[in-house]
Protein backbone atom coordinates (compact mmCIF):
# COMPACT_ATOMS: atom_id res chain seq x y z
CA UNK A 1 0.00 0.00 0.00
CA UNK A 2 2.79 2.73 0.77
CA UNK A 3 4.65 1.74 -2.24
CA UNK A 4 1.75 2.12 -4.30
CA UNK A 5 0.65 5.25 -2.74
CA UNK A 6 4.70 6.30 -3.18
CA UNK A 7 4.70 5.53 -6.64
CA UNK A 8 1.30 7.83 -7.48
CA UNK A 9 1.81 10.19 -4.95
CA UNK A 10 0.47 12.87 -7.62
CA UNK A 11 -2.98 10.82 -8.68
CA UNK A 12 -3.73 10.22 -5.02
CA UNK A 13 -3.46 13.65 -3.89
CA UNK A 14 -5.31 14.67 -6.76
CA UNK A 15 -7.75 12.18 -5.85
CA UNK A 16 -8.41 12.89 -2.25
CA UNK A 17 -8.68 16.99 -3.59
CA UNK A 18 -11.45 15.59 -5.19
CA UNK A 19 -12.90 13.60 -2.60
CA UNK A 20 -12.83 16.73 -0.17
CA UNK A 21 -14.16 18.89 -2.83
CA UNK A 22 -17.37 16.54 -2.87
CA UNK A 23 -17.58 16.39 0.45
CA UNK A 24 -17.22 19.90 1.23
CA UNK A 25 -19.56 21.13 -0.95
CA UNK A 26 -21.92 18.37 0.28
CA UNK A 27 -22.00 18.93 3.87
CA UNK A 28 -21.88 22.72 3.80
CA UNK A 29 -24.41 23.30 1.26
CA UNK A 30 -22.64 25.14 -0.91
CA UNK A 31 -25.24 26.43 -4.03
CA UNK A 32 -23.77 25.32 -7.39
CA UNK A 33 -23.42 28.90 -8.56
CA UNK A 34 -21.26 29.52 -6.30
CA UNK A 35 -18.99 26.15 -6.20
CA UNK A 36 -20.28 23.03 -8.03
CA UNK A 37 -19.00 19.83 -6.61
CA UNK A 38 -17.50 17.34 -9.04
CA UNK A 39 -20.68 15.41 -9.31
CA UNK A 40 -22.53 18.29 -10.16
CA UNK A 41 -20.14 19.31 -12.94
CA UNK A 42 -19.95 15.50 -14.16
CA UNK A 43 -23.85 15.40 -14.63
CA UNK A 44 -23.92 18.89 -16.31
CA UNK A 45 -21.45 18.31 -18.69
CA UNK A 46 -23.64 14.84 -19.45
CA UNK A 47 -26.79 17.33 -20.36
CA UNK A 48 -24.88 19.39 -22.96
CA UNK A 49 -24.42 16.06 -24.99
CA UNK A 50 -20.81 14.95 -27.03
CA UNK A 51 -21.74 17.12 -30.08
CA UNK A 52 -22.08 20.32 -28.67
CA UNK A 53 -18.81 19.71 -26.45
CA UNK A 54 -17.49 18.37 -29.76
CA UNK A 55 -18.93 21.53 -31.67
CA UNK A 56 -17.35 24.17 -28.97
CA UNK A 57 -13.80 22.03 -28.66
CA UNK A 58 -12.99 22.04 -31.97
CA UNK A 59 -13.66 25.75 -32.76
CA UNK A 60 -11.22 26.34 -29.85
CA UNK A 61 -8.69 23.82 -31.15
CA UNK A 62 -9.28 25.45 -34.65
CA UNK A 63 -7.89 28.87 -33.36
CA UNK A 64 -5.68 27.62 -31.39
CA UNK A 65 -3.84 25.07 -33.90
CA UNK A 66 -4.61 27.53 -37.09
CA UNK A 67 -2.54 30.56 -34.88
CA UNK A 68 0.43 28.13 -33.54
CA UNK A 69 0.94 27.24 -37.28
CA UNK A 70 1.07 30.62 -38.19
CA UNK A 71 3.32 31.80 -35.23
CA UNK A 72 5.70 28.50 -36.34
CA UNK A 73 5.72 30.00 -39.90
CA UNK A 74 6.70 33.51 -39.31
CA UNK A 75 8.86 32.76 -36.08
CA UNK A 76 11.66 30.13 -37.75
CA UNK A 77 12.64 32.32 -40.86
CA UNK A 78 12.53 35.84 -38.70
CA UNK A 79 14.70 34.03 -35.96
CA UNK A 80 17.05 32.98 -39.25
CA UNK A 81 16.64 36.45 -40.22
CA UNK A 82 17.39 38.41 -37.03
CA UNK A 83 20.55 35.61 -36.42
CA UNK A 84 22.09 36.47 -40.19
CA UNK A 85 21.46 39.86 -40.08
CA UNK A 86 22.29 41.99 -37.00
CA UNK A 87 20.35 45.16 -38.80
CA UNK A 88 17.13 43.35 -39.10
CA UNK A 89 17.62 42.41 -35.54
CA UNK A 90 18.02 45.81 -34.52
CA UNK A 91 14.89 46.63 -36.38
CA UNK A 92 13.09 43.88 -35.63
CA UNK A 93 13.72 43.12 -31.69
CA UNK A 94 12.44 45.91 -30.35
CA UNK A 95 8.64 45.58 -32.20
CA UNK A 96 8.63 42.07 -30.75
CA UNK A 97 9.40 43.20 -27.39
CA UNK A 98 6.88 45.74 -27.29
CA UNK A 99 4.03 43.21 -29.11
CA UNK A 100 5.20 41.21 -26.26
CA UNK A 101 4.84 43.74 -23.61
CA UNK A 102 1.57 44.18 -25.03
CA UNK A 103 -1.41 42.62 -22.78
CA UNK A 104 -3.14 40.54 -25.43
CA UNK A 105 -6.70 40.87 -23.48
CA UNK A 106 -6.21 44.47 -23.65
CA UNK A 107 -5.79 44.55 -27.51
CA UNK A 108 -7.93 41.59 -28.15
CA UNK A 109 -11.16 44.24 -28.61
CA UNK A 110 -9.27 46.36 -30.66
CA UNK A 111 -8.03 43.56 -32.90
CA UNK A 112 -11.80 42.61 -33.27
CA UNK A 113 -13.11 45.82 -34.43
CA UNK A 114 -10.45 46.08 -36.86
CA UNK A 115 -10.61 42.79 -38.61
CA UNK A 116 -14.53 41.95 -37.56
CA UNK A 117 -15.69 39.09 -36.13
CA UNK A 118 -14.54 36.22 -38.32
CA UNK A 119 -11.91 33.55 -37.69
CA UNK A 120 -9.24 36.11 -39.03
CA UNK A 121 -9.26 38.01 -35.21
CA UNK A 122 -9.17 34.95 -33.74
CA UNK A 123 -6.21 33.53 -35.57
CA UNK A 124 -4.29 37.01 -35.17
CA UNK A 125 -4.64 37.00 -31.49
CA UNK A 126 -3.23 33.59 -30.93
CA UNK A 127 -0.58 34.05 -33.43
CA UNK A 128 0.59 37.16 -31.37
CA UNK A 129 0.77 35.41 -27.93
CA UNK A 130 2.39 32.31 -29.03
CA UNK A 131 4.76 33.99 -31.45
CA UNK A 132 7.08 35.79 -29.00
CA UNK A 133 8.81 32.73 -27.36
CA UNK A 134 9.41 30.78 -30.46
CA UNK A 135 11.21 33.60 -32.53
CA UNK A 136 13.43 34.08 -29.08
CA UNK A 137 14.47 30.44 -28.53
CA UNK A 138 14.96 29.54 -32.08
CA UNK A 139 17.44 32.66 -32.29
CA UNK A 140 19.11 31.71 -29.59
CA UNK A 141 19.34 28.11 -30.40
CA UNK A 142 20.60 29.12 -34.25
CA UNK A 143 23.22 31.09 -31.96
CA UNK A 144 24.04 28.60 -29.46
CA UNK A 145 26.36 26.66 -31.87
CA UNK A 146 30.19 26.23 -30.67
CA UNK A 147 32.75 28.13 -32.51
CA UNK A 148 34.46 25.72 -33.23
CA UNK A 149 31.98 24.40 -35.78
CA UNK A 150 31.13 27.65 -37.42
CA UNK A 151 35.11 27.70 -37.73
CA UNK A 152 35.18 23.96 -39.75
CA UNK A 153 32.25 25.07 -41.70
CA UNK A 154 34.00 28.01 -42.93
CA UNK A 155 37.69 26.36 -43.05
CA UNK A 156 35.57 23.66 -45.23
CA UNK A 157 34.17 26.91 -47.54
CA UNK A 158 30.78 25.38 -47.09
CA UNK A 159 27.61 27.89 -47.97
CA UNK A 160 26.09 29.56 -45.32
CA UNK A 161 22.76 27.55 -46.81
CA UNK A 162 24.66 24.38 -45.54
CA UNK A 163 25.96 26.08 -42.39
CA UNK A 164 21.84 26.92 -41.51
CA UNK A 165 21.23 23.50 -42.60
CA UNK A 166 23.58 20.95 -41.64
CA UNK A 167 24.62 22.69 -38.31
CA UNK A 168 22.98 25.26 -36.89
CA UNK A 169 19.31 23.98 -37.36
CA UNK A 170 19.69 21.01 -35.70
CA UNK A 171 21.60 22.46 -33.08
CA UNK A 172 18.60 24.92 -32.34
CA UNK A 173 16.08 22.12 -32.47
CA UNK A 174 16.03 21.41 -28.43
CA UNK A 175 15.64 25.00 -27.98
CA UNK A 176 12.93 24.98 -30.67
CA UNK A 177 11.13 22.33 -29.22
CA UNK A 178 11.77 24.02 -25.70
CA UNK A 179 9.51 26.93 -27.06
CA UNK A 180 7.09 24.84 -29.01
CA UNK A 181 6.23 23.44 -25.93
CA UNK A 182 5.51 27.17 -24.45
CA UNK A 183 3.93 27.87 -27.24
CA UNK A 184 0.93 25.61 -27.30
CA UNK A 185 -0.21 26.13 -24.27
CA UNK A 186 -0.34 29.83 -25.08
CA UNK A 187 -2.00 29.49 -28.04
CA UNK A 188 -4.60 27.88 -26.52
CA UNK A 189 -5.04 30.85 -23.85
CA UNK A 190 -4.97 32.96 -27.28
CA UNK A 191 -7.81 31.22 -28.83
CA UNK A 192 -10.15 31.33 -25.65
CA UNK A 193 -8.90 35.05 -25.28
CA UNK A 194 -10.42 35.61 -28.37
CA UNK A 195 -13.81 33.79 -27.46
CA UNK A 196 -14.22 35.99 -25.00
CA UNK A 197 -14.29 39.11 -27.10
CA UNK A 198 -16.27 37.76 -29.87
CA UNK A 199 -18.00 34.30 -30.86
CA UNK A 200 -20.69 32.15 -30.72
CA UNK A 201 -19.16 29.00 -30.19
CA UNK A 202 -16.08 27.59 -28.77
CA UNK A 203 -15.48 26.57 -24.63
CA UNK A 204 -13.81 30.06 -23.78
CA UNK A 205 -17.31 31.27 -25.32
CA UNK A 206 -19.21 28.39 -23.72
CA UNK A 207 -17.59 29.87 -19.94
CA UNK A 208 -18.57 33.12 -20.88
CA UNK A 209 -21.99 32.18 -21.67
CA UNK A 210 -22.67 29.83 -19.23
CA UNK A 211 -21.37 31.67 -16.13
CA UNK A 212 -23.13 34.96 -17.65
CA UNK A 213 -26.19 33.05 -16.50
CA UNK A 214 -25.16 30.95 -13.35
CA UNK A 215 -24.92 28.04 -15.17
CA UNK A 216 -21.44 27.43 -13.40
CA UNK A 217 -21.11 23.79 -13.57
CA UNK A 218 -21.24 23.91 -17.13
CA UNK A 219 -18.18 26.48 -17.12
CA UNK A 220 -16.07 24.45 -14.75
CA UNK A 221 -16.51 21.18 -17.12
CA UNK A 222 -15.36 23.39 -19.98
CA UNK A 223 -12.76 24.75 -18.38
CA UNK A 224 -11.53 20.67 -17.09
CA UNK A 225 -11.74 20.38 -20.94
CA UNK A 226 -9.68 23.08 -22.10
CA UNK A 227 -7.21 21.88 -19.27
CA UNK A 228 -7.46 18.51 -20.67
CA UNK A 229 -6.95 19.65 -24.27
CA UNK A 230 -3.85 21.86 -23.10
CA UNK A 231 -2.22 19.30 -21.63
CA UNK A 232 -3.01 16.98 -24.26
CA UNK A 233 -1.90 19.57 -27.00
CA UNK A 234 1.40 19.71 -24.56
CA UNK A 235 1.68 15.81 -25.18
CA UNK A 236 1.88 15.74 -28.61
CA UNK A 237 4.82 18.15 -29.07
CA UNK A 238 6.77 16.09 -26.22
CA UNK A 239 6.02 13.02 -28.45
CA UNK A 240 6.58 14.51 -31.67
CA UNK A 241 9.99 15.60 -30.29
CA UNK A 242 10.70 12.25 -28.81
CA UNK A 243 10.13 10.85 -32.04
CA UNK A 244 11.87 12.79 -34.33
CA UNK A 245 14.66 14.37 -32.42
CA UNK A 246 15.86 11.22 -30.13
CA UNK A 247 19.26 12.16 -29.87
CA UNK A 248 18.42 15.47 -28.74
CA UNK A 249 16.14 14.59 -25.31
CA UNK A 250 18.08 16.15 -22.29
CA UNK A 251 20.54 18.38 -23.85
CA UNK A 252 19.09 21.47 -22.94
CA UNK A 253 16.19 22.30 -21.48
CA UNK B 1 64.68 23.94 -49.12
CA UNK B 2 61.13 24.88 -49.92
CA UNK B 3 58.93 25.26 -46.61
CA UNK B 4 55.27 23.94 -46.23
CA UNK B 5 54.45 26.77 -43.76
CA UNK B 6 55.55 30.40 -43.91
CA UNK B 7 54.72 33.70 -41.70
CA UNK B 8 56.93 36.62 -42.57
CA UNK B 9 57.26 39.65 -40.71
CA UNK B 10 53.09 38.78 -39.43
CA UNK B 11 51.48 41.00 -37.14
CA UNK B 12 48.16 40.93 -36.00
CA UNK B 13 45.73 43.27 -34.08
CA UNK B 14 42.26 43.37 -33.15
CA UNK B 15 39.55 45.80 -31.78
CA UNK B 16 38.72 44.58 -27.85
CA UNK B 17 35.45 45.54 -26.82
CA UNK B 18 36.44 48.34 -25.26
CA UNK B 19 37.19 49.66 -28.73
CA UNK B 20 41.52 49.72 -28.03
CA UNK B 21 43.47 48.36 -30.69
CA UNK B 22 45.28 45.20 -29.11
CA UNK B 23 48.52 43.54 -30.53
CA UNK B 24 47.87 39.68 -30.01
CA UNK B 25 51.49 39.07 -32.45
CA UNK B 26 54.15 41.51 -33.59
CA UNK B 27 56.81 40.65 -36.23
CA UNK B 28 56.19 36.56 -36.17
CA UNK B 29 58.62 35.08 -38.27
CA UNK B 30 57.97 30.87 -38.46
CA UNK B 31 59.19 28.40 -41.25
CA UNK B 32 57.84 25.15 -40.84
CA UNK B 33 59.29 22.44 -43.06
CA UNK B 34 57.79 19.42 -44.90
CA UNK B 35 56.12 16.40 -42.02
CA UNK B 36 57.37 18.54 -39.36
CA UNK B 37 56.10 18.18 -35.80
CA UNK B 38 55.85 21.73 -34.35
CA UNK B 39 54.56 23.32 -31.20
CA UNK B 40 53.50 25.98 -30.14
CA UNK B 41 53.63 26.91 -26.17
CA UNK B 42 53.71 29.78 -24.35
CA UNK B 43 51.57 31.89 -21.45
CA UNK B 44 47.84 32.63 -22.36
CA UNK B 45 47.19 35.21 -24.26
CA UNK B 46 50.49 35.18 -26.71
CA UNK B 47 48.28 34.74 -29.66
CA UNK B 48 48.99 30.57 -30.39
CA UNK B 49 45.62 30.19 -31.77
CA UNK B 50 45.78 33.55 -33.71
CA UNK B 51 48.46 31.57 -35.68
CA UNK B 52 46.52 28.76 -36.01
CA UNK B 53 43.68 30.36 -37.43
CA UNK B 54 46.30 32.62 -39.70
CA UNK B 55 47.39 29.76 -41.15
CA UNK B 56 43.77 28.02 -41.51
CA UNK B 57 42.71 31.03 -43.99
CA UNK B 58 39.59 32.10 -41.23
CA UNK B 59 41.55 34.84 -40.14
CA UNK B 60 43.97 37.52 -42.49
CA UNK B 61 47.50 39.14 -41.08
CA UNK B 62 47.17 42.28 -40.55
CA UNK B 63 50.65 43.05 -41.93
CA UNK B 64 53.27 40.73 -42.89
CA UNK B 65 52.70 37.64 -45.10
CA UNK B 66 51.41 34.15 -44.48
CA UNK B 67 52.18 31.34 -46.81
CA UNK B 68 51.57 27.89 -47.93
CA UNK B 69 53.36 26.04 -50.28
CA UNK B 70 54.82 29.36 -50.91
CA UNK B 71 51.45 30.79 -52.32
CA UNK B 72 50.32 33.61 -49.74
CA UNK B 73 46.84 32.04 -47.63
CA UNK B 74 43.69 34.56 -48.64
CA UNK B 75 40.91 31.87 -47.63
CA UNK B 76 40.47 28.38 -46.07
CA UNK B 77 42.23 25.97 -48.19
CA UNK B 78 42.18 22.09 -48.71
CA UNK B 79 45.66 20.93 -47.79
CA UNK B 80 44.50 21.69 -44.13
CA UNK B 81 42.65 19.60 -40.99
CA UNK B 82 42.10 21.57 -37.72
CA UNK B 83 41.65 19.78 -34.78
CA UNK B 84 39.71 21.49 -31.31
CA UNK B 85 40.12 21.79 -28.03
CA UNK B 86 37.08 20.50 -27.55
CA UNK B 87 36.16 17.20 -30.16
CA UNK B 88 32.95 19.37 -31.22
CA UNK B 89 31.50 16.54 -32.74
CA UNK B 90 27.65 16.48 -34.49
CA UNK B 91 25.43 15.21 -31.64
CA UNK B 92 22.84 13.80 -33.89
CA UNK B 93 24.90 12.03 -36.41
CA UNK B 94 26.69 8.56 -35.56
CA UNK B 95 30.63 8.44 -35.32
CA UNK B 96 30.94 7.49 -38.96
CA UNK B 97 28.38 10.44 -39.96
CA UNK B 98 31.08 12.60 -37.92
CA UNK B 99 33.74 11.53 -39.66
CA UNK B 100 32.46 12.01 -43.34
CA UNK B 101 30.97 15.17 -42.22
CA UNK B 102 33.38 17.57 -43.86
CA UNK B 103 32.69 16.05 -47.31
CA UNK B 104 28.71 15.95 -46.80
CA UNK B 105 29.01 19.91 -45.55
CA UNK B 106 31.41 20.96 -48.49
CA UNK B 107 30.20 18.78 -51.74
CA UNK B 108 26.69 17.93 -50.37
CA UNK B 109 27.34 14.38 -50.48
CA UNK B 110 29.49 10.95 -49.46
CA UNK B 111 30.86 8.80 -51.91
CA UNK B 112 31.62 5.53 -51.35
CA UNK B 113 35.52 6.14 -51.29
CA UNK B 114 34.20 8.90 -48.63
CA UNK B 115 33.07 6.03 -46.59
CA UNK B 116 35.59 3.23 -46.87
CA UNK B 117 38.47 5.83 -46.04
CA UNK B 118 35.94 6.89 -42.90
CA UNK B 119 36.03 3.40 -41.73
CA UNK B 120 39.62 2.59 -42.63
CA UNK B 121 40.72 6.03 -39.91
CA UNK B 122 38.43 4.44 -37.49
CA UNK B 123 40.11 1.24 -37.43
CA UNK B 124 43.42 3.05 -37.32
CA UNK B 125 42.37 5.24 -34.04
CA UNK B 126 40.76 1.72 -32.80
CA UNK B 127 36.97 2.59 -32.79
CA UNK B 128 36.34 -0.19 -35.53
CA UNK B 129 33.26 -1.41 -33.59
CA UNK B 130 31.92 2.16 -32.74
CA UNK B 131 31.41 3.51 -36.00
CA UNK B 132 27.39 3.66 -35.58
CA UNK B 133 26.94 4.70 -31.45
CA UNK B 134 26.55 8.22 -31.59
CA UNK B 135 28.69 10.74 -29.73
CA UNK B 136 27.71 10.79 -26.16
CA UNK B 137 28.20 7.44 -26.14
CA UNK B 138 32.03 7.50 -26.25
CA UNK B 139 34.15 9.00 -23.68
CA UNK B 140 35.55 12.25 -23.80
CA UNK B 141 39.32 10.99 -25.23
CA UNK B 142 37.15 8.64 -27.94
CA UNK B 143 35.50 11.81 -28.81
CA UNK B 144 38.48 13.42 -29.66
CA UNK B 145 39.79 10.72 -31.38
CA UNK B 146 37.25 10.70 -33.75
CA UNK B 147 37.90 14.55 -34.09
CA UNK B 148 41.21 13.62 -35.29
CA UNK B 149 39.89 11.08 -37.59
CA UNK B 150 37.32 14.06 -38.68
CA UNK B 151 40.31 16.23 -39.47
CA UNK B 152 42.36 13.61 -41.19
CA UNK B 153 39.42 12.16 -43.93
CA UNK B 154 41.16 14.45 -46.67
CA UNK B 155 44.15 13.20 -45.71
CA UNK B 156 45.19 16.94 -45.39
CA UNK B 157 49.41 18.04 -46.06
CA UNK B 158 48.86 19.64 -42.83
CA UNK B 159 47.54 19.33 -39.57
CA UNK B 160 46.82 22.44 -37.06
CA UNK B 161 45.91 21.65 -33.45
CA UNK B 162 44.35 23.80 -30.80
CA UNK B 163 45.45 22.23 -27.16
CA UNK B 164 43.09 18.88 -28.40
CA UNK B 165 44.40 17.03 -25.18
CA UNK B 166 43.70 19.95 -22.93
CA UNK B 167 40.17 18.57 -21.86
CA UNK B 168 41.27 15.13 -20.94
CA UNK B 169 42.45 13.32 -17.97
CA UNK B 170 46.01 13.08 -17.43
CA UNK B 171 46.44 9.58 -18.16
CA UNK B 172 44.09 9.88 -21.25
CA UNK B 173 46.36 12.92 -22.23
CA UNK B 174 49.61 10.68 -22.53
CA UNK B 175 47.85 7.86 -24.62
CA UNK B 176 46.75 10.13 -27.33
CA UNK B 177 50.09 11.54 -27.08
CA UNK B 178 51.26 8.27 -28.32
CA UNK B 179 48.03 7.49 -30.43
CA UNK B 180 48.94 10.93 -32.20
CA UNK B 181 52.82 10.10 -32.68
CA UNK B 182 51.50 6.77 -33.89
CA UNK B 183 49.28 8.01 -36.79
CA UNK B 184 51.72 10.82 -37.35
CA UNK B 185 54.07 7.80 -38.06
CA UNK B 186 52.11 6.00 -40.47
CA UNK B 187 50.94 9.27 -42.56
CA UNK B 188 53.53 11.98 -42.10
CA UNK B 189 52.05 15.48 -42.22
CA UNK B 190 53.32 18.94 -40.96
CA UNK B 191 51.70 19.52 -37.51
CA UNK B 192 51.53 22.69 -36.00
CA UNK B 193 50.11 21.97 -32.29
CA UNK B 194 49.32 24.40 -29.94
CA UNK B 195 49.85 23.25 -26.01
CA UNK B 196 50.05 24.64 -22.79
CA UNK B 197 52.08 21.62 -21.63
CA UNK B 198 55.77 21.33 -21.81
CA UNK B 199 55.86 17.57 -21.41
CA UNK B 200 53.00 17.04 -24.24
CA UNK B 201 55.46 19.87 -26.53
CA UNK B 202 58.56 17.85 -26.01
CA UNK B 203 57.29 14.42 -26.42
CA UNK B 204 55.67 15.08 -29.57
CA UNK B 205 57.99 17.67 -31.53
CA UNK B 206 60.78 18.33 -33.54
CA UNK B 207 60.87 21.76 -32.97
CA UNK B 208 59.16 24.28 -29.92
CA UNK B 209 58.09 27.18 -30.58
CA UNK B 210 58.18 28.92 -27.59
CA UNK B 211 56.15 32.49 -27.33
CA UNK B 212 55.73 35.65 -25.00
CA UNK B 213 52.78 37.21 -24.28
CA UNK B 214 51.31 40.74 -24.61
CA UNK B 215 52.17 41.54 -27.55
CA UNK B 216 52.70 37.37 -28.65
CA UNK B 217 56.22 37.66 -30.16
CA UNK B 218 58.37 34.56 -30.77
CA UNK B 219 60.45 34.19 -27.77
CA UNK B 220 62.93 31.08 -28.80
CA UNK B 221 63.07 27.87 -31.22
CA UNK B 222 63.90 25.25 -29.39
CA UNK B 223 65.28 21.94 -31.73
CA UNK B 224 64.33 18.39 -29.88
CA UNK B 225 67.00 16.01 -30.10
CA UNK B 226 65.27 12.89 -28.57
CA UNK B 227 65.16 9.60 -30.85
CA UNK B 228 62.05 8.99 -32.90
CA UNK B 229 59.71 6.73 -32.25
CA UNK B 230 59.47 8.37 -28.80
CA UNK B 231 57.52 6.24 -25.88
CA UNK B 232 57.07 5.94 -22.38
CA UNK B 233 61.47 5.58 -22.53
CA UNK B 234 61.44 8.94 -23.60
CA UNK B 235 59.83 10.52 -20.80
CA UNK B 236 62.30 9.01 -18.66
CA UNK B 237 64.91 10.19 -20.73
CA UNK B 238 67.62 12.63 -19.13
CA UNK B 239 68.02 15.14 -22.34
CA UNK B 240 63.99 14.87 -21.83
CA UNK B 241 63.74 16.17 -17.94
CA UNK B 242 66.70 18.57 -18.58
CA UNK B 243 65.22 20.15 -21.63
CA UNK B 244 61.42 20.04 -19.77
CA UNK B 245 63.71 22.56 -16.89
CA UNK B 246 64.77 24.36 -19.90
CA UNK B 247 61.36 25.62 -21.48
CA UNK B 248 59.85 25.99 -17.72
CA UNK B 249 62.25 28.60 -16.49
CA UNK B 250 62.36 30.50 -20.22
CA UNK B 251 58.17 30.32 -20.21
CA UNK B 252 58.40 31.50 -16.40
CA UNK B 253 60.58 34.00 -16.89
CA UNK B 254 59.07 35.66 -19.32
CA UNK B 255 55.30 35.55 -18.35
CA UNK B 256 54.45 38.83 -16.04
CA UNK B 257 54.45 37.26 -12.27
Amino acid sequence: MSAFVHRHASVCVFLLVLILWEAACRLLHVPEYILPAPSQIWLAAGELGPARWFEHLSATLEAALAGYVVAIALALPLAVGITRSPLLSRIVMPWLVVIQSTPIVAVAPIIVVTLGAGTLPRVVITTMIAFFPLVVSTALGLASVPPELVELSRSLRATTARQYWQIRMPYAVPYVFSALKVSITLAVVGAVVAEFVAAEKGLGYLILYTTSSFKVPVAFAALTLLVLSSLALYGLVQLAHRRLFPWSQGRHA
Amino acid sequence: MQHVIDLSAVTQTFVSSDGKPVTALEGVDLHLRRHEFVSLIGPSGCGKSTILRLISGLLRPTSGTVSIFGMPVTEPRDEIGIVFQKPTLLPWLSVLDNITFPMRHKYGRVDGKDQARARELLAMIGLGDFGHKRPDELSGGMQQRVSIARSLLHDPDILLMDEPFSALDALTRDEMSFELLRIWGERPKTVVFVTHSIQEALLLSDRIVVMSARPGRVADIIDVPLARPRSLATLADPVFSRMANDIRMQVFSRAPA
